[in-house]
Protein backbone atom coordinates (compact mmCIF):
# COMPACT_ATOMS: atom_id res chain seq x y z
CA UNK A 1 0.00 0.00 0.00
CA UNK A 2 1.35 3.47 -0.79
CA UNK A 3 1.15 5.94 2.03
CA UNK A 4 -0.93 8.55 0.18
CA UNK A 5 -4.11 6.59 -0.33
CA UNK A 6 -6.66 8.82 1.29
CA UNK A 7 -7.05 12.59 1.46
CA UNK A 8 -9.28 14.85 3.52
CA UNK A 9 -10.83 17.26 1.01
CA UNK A 10 -13.60 18.92 3.00
CA UNK A 11 -14.19 19.85 6.62
CA UNK A 12 -17.21 21.19 8.45
CA UNK A 13 -18.03 21.99 12.05
CA UNK A 14 -20.97 23.14 14.12
CA UNK A 15 -19.60 25.22 17.01
CA UNK A 16 -19.11 23.32 20.28
CA UNK A 17 -20.70 24.41 23.55
CA UNK A 18 -24.32 24.61 24.67
CA UNK A 19 -26.95 25.32 22.02
CA UNK A 20 -30.45 25.58 23.43
CA UNK A 21 -33.08 24.34 21.01
CA UNK A 22 -30.62 22.79 18.53
CA UNK A 23 -30.58 18.99 18.48
CA UNK A 24 -27.34 17.05 18.28
CA UNK A 25 -28.54 15.64 14.97
CA UNK A 26 -29.04 19.14 13.56
CA UNK A 27 -25.48 20.03 14.56
CA UNK A 28 -24.37 16.99 12.58
CA UNK A 29 -26.44 18.09 9.58
CA UNK A 30 -24.94 21.59 9.76
CA UNK A 31 -21.44 20.13 9.87
CA UNK A 32 -22.15 17.93 6.83
CA UNK A 33 -23.46 20.84 4.80
CA UNK A 34 -20.47 22.93 5.73
CA UNK A 35 -18.05 20.12 4.80
CA UNK A 36 -19.77 19.64 1.42
CA UNK A 37 -19.48 23.37 0.72
CA UNK A 38 -15.81 23.27 1.71
CA UNK A 39 -15.12 20.42 -0.73
CA UNK A 40 -17.36 21.88 -3.42
CA UNK A 41 -19.50 18.76 -3.61
CA UNK A 42 -23.21 18.06 -3.32
CA UNK A 43 -24.64 15.62 -0.77
CA UNK A 44 -25.69 13.40 -3.70
CA UNK A 45 -21.99 13.03 -4.65
CA UNK A 46 -21.18 11.33 -1.34
CA UNK A 47 -20.98 7.56 -1.84
CA UNK A 48 -20.88 6.43 1.77
CA UNK A 49 -21.06 7.73 5.32
CA UNK A 50 -20.00 6.56 8.76
CA UNK A 51 -21.79 8.49 11.48
CA UNK A 52 -21.07 8.43 15.20
CA UNK A 53 -23.10 9.63 18.17
CA UNK A 54 -23.24 8.29 21.73
CA UNK A 55 -26.27 10.21 23.04
CA UNK A 56 -27.96 12.18 20.25
CA UNK A 57 -29.73 9.61 18.10
CA UNK A 58 -29.03 7.28 15.19
CA UNK A 59 -26.86 9.22 12.72
CA UNK A 60 -28.28 7.53 9.63
CA UNK A 61 -31.66 9.17 10.24
CA UNK A 62 -30.09 12.49 9.22
CA UNK A 63 -30.54 11.52 5.56
CA UNK A 64 -34.16 12.61 5.87
CA UNK A 65 -32.82 16.16 6.12
CA UNK A 66 -29.74 15.85 3.93
CA UNK A 67 -31.40 13.98 1.09
CA UNK A 68 -32.45 10.39 0.44
CA UNK A 69 -29.77 9.46 -2.05
CA UNK A 70 -29.51 5.78 -1.23
CA UNK A 71 -25.91 5.97 -0.05
CA UNK A 72 -24.35 3.38 2.26
CA UNK A 73 -24.73 4.88 5.74
CA UNK A 74 -23.35 2.99 8.75
CA UNK A 75 -23.77 4.08 12.36
CA UNK A 76 -20.81 3.80 14.70
CA UNK A 77 -20.94 3.65 18.48
CA UNK A 78 -17.62 2.90 20.12
CA UNK A 79 -17.31 4.62 23.48
CA UNK A 80 -15.07 7.64 23.54
CA UNK A 81 -13.47 6.55 20.25
CA UNK A 82 -16.80 6.85 18.41
CA UNK A 83 -15.64 9.70 16.14
CA UNK A 84 -12.24 8.12 15.63
CA UNK A 85 -13.89 4.84 14.71
CA UNK A 86 -16.11 6.56 12.12
CA UNK A 87 -12.98 8.10 10.59
CA UNK A 88 -11.08 4.79 10.70
CA UNK A 89 -13.97 3.09 8.90
CA UNK A 90 -14.20 5.81 6.25
CA UNK A 91 -10.45 5.70 5.72
CA UNK A 92 -10.49 1.97 5.11
CA UNK A 93 -13.50 2.14 2.82
CA UNK A 94 -11.50 4.31 0.45
CA UNK A 95 -8.17 2.62 1.01
CA UNK A 96 -9.73 -0.73 0.10
CA UNK A 97 -10.67 0.65 -3.32
CA UNK A 98 -14.38 0.16 -2.69
CA UNK A 99 -15.29 3.86 -2.84
CA UNK A 100 -13.87 7.17 -4.08
CA UNK A 101 -15.61 9.76 -1.92
CA UNK A 102 -17.20 9.49 1.50
CA UNK A 103 -17.81 11.22 4.77
CA UNK A 104 -17.15 10.65 8.47
CA UNK A 105 -19.65 12.42 10.72
CA UNK A 106 -19.72 12.83 14.49
CA UNK A 107 -22.07 14.78 16.71
CA UNK A 108 -23.43 14.66 20.23
CA UNK A 109 -25.43 16.45 22.88
CA UNK A 110 -24.97 15.39 26.50
CA UNK A 111 -26.72 16.32 29.74
CA UNK A 112 -25.03 18.85 31.98
CA UNK A 113 -22.58 17.62 34.59
CA UNK A 114 -20.43 14.51 34.63
CA UNK A 115 -21.35 11.59 32.39
CA UNK A 116 -24.05 9.40 33.89
CA UNK A 117 -22.70 5.92 33.48
CA UNK A 118 -25.01 3.06 32.58
CA UNK A 119 -23.24 0.35 34.56
CA UNK A 120 -25.19 -2.51 32.96
CA UNK A 121 -24.37 -1.34 29.43
CA UNK A 122 -20.74 -1.14 30.50
CA UNK A 123 -20.74 -4.76 31.65
CA UNK A 124 -20.65 -3.76 35.34
CA UNK A 125 -22.85 -4.66 38.28
CA UNK A 126 -25.35 -2.23 39.81
CA UNK A 127 -23.59 -2.16 43.20
CA UNK A 128 -20.57 -0.53 41.55
CA UNK A 129 -22.46 2.63 40.61
CA UNK A 130 -24.72 2.50 43.67
CA UNK A 131 -21.66 2.49 45.92
CA UNK A 132 -20.30 5.72 44.42
CA UNK A 133 -17.74 4.44 41.96
CA UNK A 134 -18.35 4.32 38.16
CA UNK A 135 -17.32 7.96 37.68
CA UNK A 136 -14.89 8.81 34.91
CA UNK A 137 -13.65 11.79 36.94
CA UNK A 138 -12.48 9.46 39.73
CA UNK A 139 -10.40 7.45 37.29
CA UNK A 140 -8.62 10.53 36.00
CA UNK A 141 -8.02 11.79 39.54
CA UNK A 142 -6.56 8.45 40.58
CA UNK A 143 -4.46 7.99 37.44
CA UNK A 144 -2.82 11.42 37.65
CA UNK A 145 -2.38 11.13 41.43
CA UNK A 146 -0.38 7.95 40.96
CA UNK A 147 1.47 9.47 38.00
CA UNK A 148 2.45 12.59 39.96
CA UNK A 149 3.71 10.33 42.74
CA UNK A 150 5.82 8.24 40.35
CA UNK A 151 7.09 10.93 38.00
CA UNK A 152 7.33 14.16 39.97
CA UNK A 153 4.63 16.11 38.15
CA UNK A 154 3.31 19.03 40.23
CA UNK A 155 0.05 20.91 40.63
CA UNK A 156 1.64 23.80 38.72
CA UNK A 157 1.82 21.64 35.59
CA UNK A 158 -1.85 20.69 35.95
CA UNK A 159 -2.78 24.37 36.16
CA UNK A 160 -0.45 25.31 33.30
CA UNK A 161 -2.18 22.90 30.91
CA UNK A 162 -5.58 24.42 31.71
CA UNK A 163 -4.25 27.95 31.39
CA UNK A 164 -2.91 27.09 27.92
CA UNK A 165 -6.17 25.40 26.89
CA UNK A 166 -8.34 28.38 27.74
CA UNK A 167 -5.88 30.80 26.16
CA UNK A 168 -5.93 28.76 22.93
CA UNK A 169 -9.71 28.43 23.18
CA UNK A 170 -10.04 32.20 23.40
CA UNK A 171 -8.58 32.32 19.87
CA UNK A 172 -11.03 29.74 18.51
CA UNK A 173 -14.42 31.03 17.35
CA UNK A 174 -15.86 27.49 17.51
CA UNK A 175 -14.77 26.81 21.10
CA UNK A 176 -17.14 26.64 24.05
CA UNK A 177 -15.06 28.25 26.79
CA UNK A 178 -13.33 31.31 25.40
CA UNK A 179 -12.35 33.23 28.55
CA UNK A 180 -8.66 32.94 29.45
CA UNK A 181 -8.06 31.78 33.05
CA UNK A 182 -4.96 32.30 35.16
CA UNK A 183 -3.15 29.40 36.80
CA UNK A 184 -4.33 30.73 40.16
CA UNK A 185 -7.99 30.74 39.06
CA UNK A 186 -7.59 27.16 37.86
CA UNK A 187 -6.06 26.05 41.17
CA UNK A 188 -8.63 27.88 43.29
CA UNK A 189 -11.70 26.48 41.52
CA UNK A 190 -13.73 23.75 43.25
CA UNK A 191 -11.86 20.50 43.97
CA UNK A 192 -13.87 17.87 42.08
CA UNK A 193 -11.67 14.79 42.24
CA UNK A 194 -8.40 15.36 44.05
CA UNK A 195 -5.95 16.58 42.75
CA UNK A 196 -8.15 17.88 39.92
CA UNK A 197 -10.20 21.05 40.19
CA UNK A 198 -13.21 22.17 38.17
CA UNK A 199 -11.15 24.09 35.58
CA UNK A 200 -8.79 21.15 35.14
CA UNK A 201 -11.69 19.06 33.81
CA UNK A 202 -13.50 19.26 30.49
CA UNK A 203 -17.28 18.98 30.49
CA UNK A 204 -19.59 16.84 28.41
CA UNK A 205 -20.96 19.19 25.75
CA UNK A 206 -22.45 19.55 22.29
CA UNK A 207 -21.17 19.90 18.76
CA UNK A 208 -20.78 18.32 15.35
CA UNK A 209 -17.96 17.69 12.87
CA UNK A 210 -17.88 16.21 9.37
CA UNK A 211 -14.86 15.28 7.27
CA UNK A 212 -15.02 14.42 3.56
CA UNK A 213 -12.49 11.85 2.40
CA UNK A 214 -11.46 11.08 -1.15
CA UNK A 215 -9.00 8.88 -2.99
CA UNK A 216 -5.72 10.73 -2.82
CA UNK A 217 -5.23 10.66 -6.60
CA UNK A 218 -8.57 12.45 -7.03
CA UNK A 219 -8.11 14.98 -4.24
CA UNK A 220 -7.18 17.79 -6.65
CA UNK A 221 -10.75 17.70 -8.02
CA UNK A 222 -12.00 19.04 -4.71
CA UNK A 223 -9.29 21.16 -3.15
CA UNK A 224 -5.97 22.88 -3.76
CA UNK A 225 -4.87 22.01 -0.24
CA UNK A 226 -5.46 18.29 0.31
CA UNK A 227 -4.31 16.83 3.58
CA UNK A 228 -3.38 13.17 3.51
CA UNK A 229 -4.40 10.66 6.13
CA UNK A 230 -1.22 8.69 6.77
CA UNK A 231 -2.57 6.55 9.59
CA UNK A 232 -5.80 5.87 11.46
CA UNK A 233 -5.71 3.36 14.30
CA UNK A 234 -8.04 2.28 17.12
CA UNK A 235 -6.86 -0.01 19.93
CA UNK A 236 -8.56 -1.48 23.01
CA UNK A 237 -6.95 -2.34 26.34
CA UNK A 238 -4.72 -5.26 27.13
CA UNK A 239 -4.35 -7.27 30.31
CA UNK A 240 -2.73 -5.26 33.08
CA UNK A 241 -3.59 -1.74 31.91
CA UNK A 242 -5.23 0.82 34.23
CA UNK A 243 -8.48 2.00 32.69
CA UNK A 244 -11.61 3.92 33.41
CA UNK A 245 -14.49 1.85 34.93
CA UNK A 246 -12.30 -0.93 36.31
CA UNK A 247 -13.41 -2.57 39.59
CA UNK A 248 -10.04 -4.28 39.60
CA UNK A 249 -6.61 -3.87 38.04
CA UNK A 250 -4.16 -6.73 37.63
CA UNK A 251 -0.94 -6.65 39.63
CA UNK A 252 1.12 -6.88 36.46
CA UNK A 253 1.46 -3.68 34.44
CA UNK A 254 0.65 -2.93 30.82
CA UNK A 255 1.19 0.53 29.38
CA UNK A 256 -2.31 0.75 27.90
CA UNK A 257 -4.11 1.23 24.58
CA UNK A 258 -2.68 4.68 23.87
CA UNK A 259 0.86 3.31 23.71
CA UNK A 260 -0.32 0.52 21.40
CA UNK A 261 -2.36 2.80 19.12
CA UNK A 262 0.43 5.35 18.91
CA UNK A 263 3.10 2.80 18.00
CA UNK A 264 0.86 1.23 15.35
CA UNK A 265 0.03 4.64 13.84
CA UNK A 266 3.67 5.69 13.62
CA UNK A 267 4.53 2.40 11.97
CA UNK A 268 1.67 2.74 9.49
CA UNK A 269 2.76 6.28 8.60
CA UNK A 270 6.45 5.44 8.48
CA UNK A 271 7.12 8.35 10.82
CA UNK A 272 8.03 8.92 14.45
CA UNK A 273 7.13 11.36 17.22
CA UNK A 274 9.99 13.71 16.24
CA UNK A 275 8.42 14.10 12.80
CA UNK A 276 5.20 15.61 14.18
CA UNK A 277 4.75 19.40 13.98
CA UNK A 278 1.47 19.57 15.97
CA UNK A 279 -0.39 17.21 18.34
CA UNK A 280 -3.97 17.17 19.57
CA UNK A 281 -4.01 14.89 22.63
CA UNK A 282 -6.97 13.73 24.71
CA UNK A 283 -7.29 16.20 27.59
CA UNK A 284 -10.32 14.98 29.49
CA UNK A 285 -8.52 16.77 32.27
CA UNK A 286 -5.23 18.58 32.36
CA UNK A 287 -3.37 15.59 33.82
CA UNK A 288 -4.51 13.46 30.90
CA UNK A 289 -2.76 15.77 28.45
CA UNK A 290 0.42 15.46 30.50
CA UNK A 291 0.30 11.66 30.70
CA UNK A 292 -0.68 11.35 27.04
CA UNK A 293 2.35 13.39 25.94
CA UNK A 294 4.52 10.52 27.18
CA UNK A 295 2.16 7.66 26.27
CA UNK A 296 2.11 8.89 22.67
CA UNK A 297 5.89 8.97 22.56
CA UNK A 298 6.49 12.73 22.57
CA UNK A 299 8.63 12.68 25.73
CA UNK A 300 9.79 10.50 28.60
CA UNK A 301 7.63 10.16 31.71
CA UNK A 302 8.36 13.12 33.96
CA UNK A 303 9.84 15.37 31.26
CA UNK A 304 6.50 17.14 30.92
CA UNK A 305 7.15 19.24 34.02
CA UNK A 306 10.08 20.97 32.34
CA UNK A 307 8.49 21.07 28.87
CA UNK A 308 5.40 22.83 30.18
CA UNK A 309 7.41 25.33 32.21
CA UNK A 310 9.43 26.12 29.07
CA UNK A 311 6.32 26.60 26.95
CA UNK A 312 7.21 23.76 24.60
CA UNK A 313 3.56 22.85 24.00
CA UNK A 314 2.35 26.41 23.36
CA UNK A 315 1.27 27.38 19.82
CA UNK A 316 4.69 28.99 19.37
CA UNK A 317 6.54 26.11 21.08
CA UNK A 318 8.52 23.14 19.83
CA UNK A 319 5.48 20.82 19.80
CA UNK A 320 2.18 22.73 19.99
CA UNK A 321 -0.43 20.62 21.81
CA UNK A 322 -4.19 21.17 21.67
CA UNK A 323 -4.01 24.31 19.57
CA UNK A 324 -7.80 24.75 19.47
CA UNK A 325 -8.14 24.57 23.26
CA UNK A 326 -8.68 20.81 23.33
CA UNK A 327 -11.49 19.16 25.26
CA UNK A 328 -10.88 21.59 28.11
CA UNK A 329 -12.03 24.61 26.07
CA UNK A 330 -14.31 22.80 23.63
CA UNK A 331 -16.06 20.31 25.89
CA UNK A 332 -16.54 16.70 24.94
CA UNK A 333 -19.43 15.69 22.72
CA UNK A 334 -18.28 12.09 22.45
CA UNK A 335 -19.24 11.44 18.82
CA UNK A 336 -17.61 14.65 17.58
CA UNK A 337 -14.58 14.99 19.83
CA UNK A 338 -12.05 12.90 17.91
CA UNK A 339 -13.13 14.47 14.62
CA UNK A 340 -12.71 17.97 16.09
CA UNK A 341 -9.04 17.19 16.60
CA UNK A 342 -8.66 16.18 12.96
CA UNK A 343 -10.61 19.25 11.82
CA UNK A 344 -8.19 21.45 13.75
CA UNK A 345 -5.18 19.70 12.24
CA UNK A 346 -6.53 20.14 8.70
CA UNK A 347 -7.04 23.86 9.38
CA UNK A 348 -3.51 24.13 10.73
CA UNK A 349 -1.93 22.25 7.81
CA UNK A 350 -3.88 24.38 5.34
CA UNK A 351 -2.61 27.49 7.12
CA UNK A 352 -6.19 28.57 7.82
CA UNK A 353 -6.14 28.58 11.65
CA UNK A 354 -6.13 32.38 11.91
CA UNK A 355 -5.16 33.83 15.25
CA UNK A 356 -4.03 30.44 16.56
CA UNK A 357 -2.10 29.38 13.46
CA UNK A 358 1.04 27.43 14.29
CA UNK A 359 3.95 29.30 12.66
CA UNK A 360 6.57 28.00 10.22
CA UNK A 361 4.24 26.12 7.89
CA UNK A 362 3.53 22.87 9.79
CA UNK A 363 3.46 19.80 7.55
CA UNK A 364 2.48 16.95 9.86
CA UNK A 365 -0.07 16.61 12.63
CA UNK A 366 -1.16 13.99 15.16
CA UNK A 367 -4.44 13.30 16.96
CA UNK A 368 -5.19 11.06 19.94
CA UNK A 369 -8.45 10.24 21.74
CA UNK A 370 -8.80 8.11 24.86
CA UNK A 371 -11.80 7.07 26.86
CA UNK A 372 -14.17 4.49 28.20
CA UNK A 373 -13.89 1.56 28.41
CA UNK A 374 -10.14 1.71 27.76
CA UNK A 375 -9.89 2.61 24.09
CA UNK A 376 -7.58 4.89 22.11
CA UNK A 377 -7.69 6.26 18.58
CA UNK A 378 -4.78 7.91 16.78
CA UNK A 379 -4.48 9.61 13.39
CA UNK A 380 -1.50 11.08 11.57
CA UNK A 381 -1.99 13.71 8.87
CA UNK A 382 0.51 15.21 6.45
CA UNK A 383 0.33 17.60 3.55
CA UNK B 1 -22.23 -6.85 62.93
CA UNK B 2 -25.35 -7.49 60.89
CA UNK B 3 -27.38 -9.40 63.42
CA UNK B 4 -26.56 -7.46 66.57
CA UNK B 5 -27.47 -3.99 65.35
CA UNK B 6 -30.69 -2.29 66.33
CA UNK B 7 -31.28 -1.43 62.68
CA UNK B 8 -31.29 -4.36 60.31
CA UNK B 9 -28.43 -4.21 57.87
CA UNK B 10 -28.32 -5.70 54.37
CA UNK B 11 -25.50 -5.87 51.81
CA UNK B 12 -25.63 -3.64 48.72
CA UNK B 13 -25.54 -6.82 46.68
CA UNK B 14 -25.23 -10.52 47.34
CA UNK B 15 -21.91 -12.08 46.41
CA UNK B 16 -19.68 -8.99 46.57
CA UNK B 17 -18.38 -9.63 50.10
CA UNK B 18 -18.90 -12.26 52.81
CA UNK B 19 -22.11 -11.58 54.74
CA UNK B 20 -22.75 -11.58 57.60
CA UNK B 21 -19.23 -11.43 58.93
CA UNK B 22 -17.32 -9.62 61.67
CA UNK B 23 -14.24 -9.76 59.48
CA UNK B 24 -15.62 -9.20 56.00
CA UNK B 25 -13.78 -10.31 52.90
CA UNK B 26 -14.34 -9.38 49.27
CA UNK B 27 -15.32 -12.24 46.98
CA UNK B 28 -13.26 -12.58 43.83
CA UNK B 29 -12.60 -15.13 41.15
CA UNK B 30 -9.49 -17.13 40.45
CA UNK B 31 -8.82 -18.58 37.02
CA UNK B 32 -8.42 -22.34 37.37
CA UNK B 33 -6.08 -22.36 34.35
CA UNK B 34 -3.60 -19.53 35.02
CA UNK B 35 -4.35 -18.46 38.60
CA UNK B 36 -5.24 -14.86 37.66
CA UNK B 37 -7.34 -13.16 40.36
CA UNK B 38 -10.29 -10.90 39.55
CA UNK B 39 -12.81 -8.74 41.43
CA UNK B 40 -15.79 -8.98 41.53
CA UNK B 41 -16.47 -12.59 40.59
CA UNK B 42 -16.65 -13.24 36.89
CA UNK B 43 -16.65 -16.10 34.44
CA UNK B 44 -13.88 -16.04 31.90
CA UNK B 45 -10.31 -14.89 32.38
CA UNK B 46 -9.04 -11.66 30.74
CA UNK B 47 -5.46 -12.87 31.04
CA UNK B 48 -5.49 -16.32 29.41
CA UNK B 49 -9.02 -16.39 27.92
CA UNK B 50 -9.69 -19.45 30.11
CA UNK B 51 -13.35 -20.26 30.70
CA UNK B 52 -13.21 -21.69 34.20
CA UNK B 53 -13.00 -19.64 37.39
CA UNK B 54 -13.62 -20.38 41.06
CA UNK B 55 -14.88 -18.00 43.73
CA UNK B 56 -12.33 -17.10 46.41
CA UNK B 57 -12.23 -14.84 49.48
CA UNK B 58 -9.69 -12.07 48.91
CA UNK B 59 -7.22 -10.84 51.51
CA UNK B 60 -8.51 -8.29 54.05
CA UNK B 61 -5.46 -6.04 54.05
CA UNK B 62 -3.29 -4.31 51.49
CA UNK B 63 -1.62 -1.04 50.53
CA UNK B 64 -3.15 2.06 48.99
CA UNK B 65 -2.00 2.11 45.32
CA UNK B 66 -3.69 5.36 44.36
CA UNK B 67 -6.62 7.46 45.54
CA UNK B 68 -8.84 10.48 44.97
CA UNK B 69 -11.67 12.20 46.84
CA UNK B 70 -15.12 12.35 45.28
CA UNK B 71 -15.78 16.02 45.86
CA UNK B 72 -19.23 16.44 44.29
CA UNK B 73 -22.42 14.35 44.51
CA UNK B 74 -22.40 11.57 41.89
CA UNK B 75 -25.45 11.45 39.63
CA UNK B 76 -28.29 9.49 41.17
CA UNK B 77 -29.02 7.01 39.74
CA UNK B 78 -26.75 5.13 39.66
CA UNK B 79 -25.46 6.48 43.02
CA UNK B 80 -27.60 5.23 45.90
CA UNK B 81 -25.95 7.23 48.72
CA UNK B 82 -26.71 10.82 49.70
CA UNK B 83 -26.47 12.91 46.53
CA UNK B 84 -28.15 16.03 47.95
CA UNK B 85 -25.73 18.88 47.16
CA UNK B 86 -26.65 20.60 50.46
CA UNK B 87 -25.70 17.70 52.71
CA UNK B 88 -23.38 15.66 50.49
CA UNK B 89 -20.17 14.57 52.20
CA UNK B 90 -17.07 13.98 50.09
CA UNK B 91 -15.74 10.42 50.19
CA UNK B 92 -12.42 8.84 49.33
CA UNK B 93 -12.03 6.34 46.49
CA UNK B 94 -8.92 4.36 45.74
CA UNK B 95 -7.29 1.17 44.59
CA UNK B 96 -5.94 -1.10 47.28
CA UNK B 97 -3.31 -3.59 46.26
CA UNK B 98 -3.95 -6.97 47.89
CA UNK B 99 -0.56 -8.73 47.97
CA UNK B 100 -0.25 -11.54 45.46
CA UNK B 101 -3.85 -11.10 44.31
CA UNK B 102 -5.17 -7.99 42.61
CA UNK B 103 -5.78 -4.24 43.02
CA UNK B 104 -9.41 -3.56 43.94
CA UNK B 105 -11.29 -0.30 43.48
CA UNK B 106 -12.98 0.76 46.69
CA UNK B 107 -14.47 3.53 48.77
CA UNK B 108 -12.19 4.76 51.55
CA UNK B 109 -13.34 5.66 55.05
CA UNK B 110 -11.13 8.78 54.94
CA UNK B 111 -11.92 11.84 52.78
CA UNK B 112 -9.10 14.15 53.89
CA UNK B 113 -6.21 14.38 51.38
CA UNK B 114 -3.88 15.14 54.29
CA UNK B 115 -4.57 11.70 55.72
CA UNK B 116 -4.21 9.68 52.53
CA UNK B 117 -0.86 8.54 51.19
CA UNK B 118 0.09 6.11 48.46
CA UNK B 119 1.58 3.01 50.06
CA UNK B 120 -0.27 3.25 53.40
CA UNK B 121 -1.63 0.05 54.97
CA UNK B 122 -5.39 -0.48 54.66
CA UNK B 123 -7.97 -3.03 55.78
CA UNK B 124 -11.46 -3.94 54.65
CA UNK B 125 -14.54 -2.78 56.54
CA UNK B 126 -18.22 -2.20 55.77
CA UNK B 127 -19.92 1.21 55.79
CA UNK B 128 -23.56 2.30 55.61
CA UNK B 129 -24.55 3.60 52.16
CA UNK B 130 -28.25 4.48 52.54
CA UNK B 131 -31.46 3.38 54.23
CA UNK B 132 -33.80 1.50 51.93
CA UNK B 133 -37.61 1.69 51.76
CA UNK B 134 -37.89 -1.10 54.32
CA UNK B 135 -35.89 0.89 56.86
CA UNK B 136 -32.88 -1.37 56.46
CA UNK B 137 -29.37 0.03 56.40
CA UNK B 138 -27.70 -0.90 53.11
CA UNK B 139 -24.00 -1.65 53.58
CA UNK B 140 -21.18 -1.45 51.08
CA UNK B 141 -17.46 -2.10 51.44
CA UNK B 142 -14.66 0.36 52.08
CA UNK B 143 -11.03 0.25 53.10
CA UNK B 144 -9.82 2.02 56.23
CA UNK B 145 -6.27 3.01 57.19
CA UNK B 146 -4.67 0.65 59.73
CA UNK B 147 -3.50 2.79 62.62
Amino acid sequence: MTTDDVAIVGIGMHPFGRHEGVSGMDMGVAAVRSACADAGVQWEDIQFAFGGSASAGAPDTMVSKLGLTGLQFINVVNGCATGGSALFSAYNSIKSGMFDLGIAIGFDKHDRGAFRVNTKASGLSDWYGESGMALTTQFFGMKINRYMHEHGITEDSLARVSEKAFRNGSKNENAWRRRPLSMEEVKQSAMLSYPLTQYMFCSPGEGGVALILARADQAHKYTDTPVFLKAAVVRSRRFGSFEVMAPHIALEHNAGPTVDASAAAFEMAGMGPDDMDIAQLQDTESGAEIMHMAENGFCEHGEQEHMLAMGDTEITGRLPVNTDGGCLANGEPIGASGLRQVYENVLQLRGDAGERQVPNDPKTAYTHVYGAPGISGVTILAK
Amino acid sequence: MATDSATKQVPVSEGVFTWPSDEPRLLGSKCTDCGNVMFPTQSGCPKCSGQSTETIELGRTGTLWTWTVQGYPPKSPPYAGNADPKTFEAFGVGYVELPGEVKVETRLTVNDPEQLNIGMEMELTLVPLYTNDDGEEVMTFAFAPIN
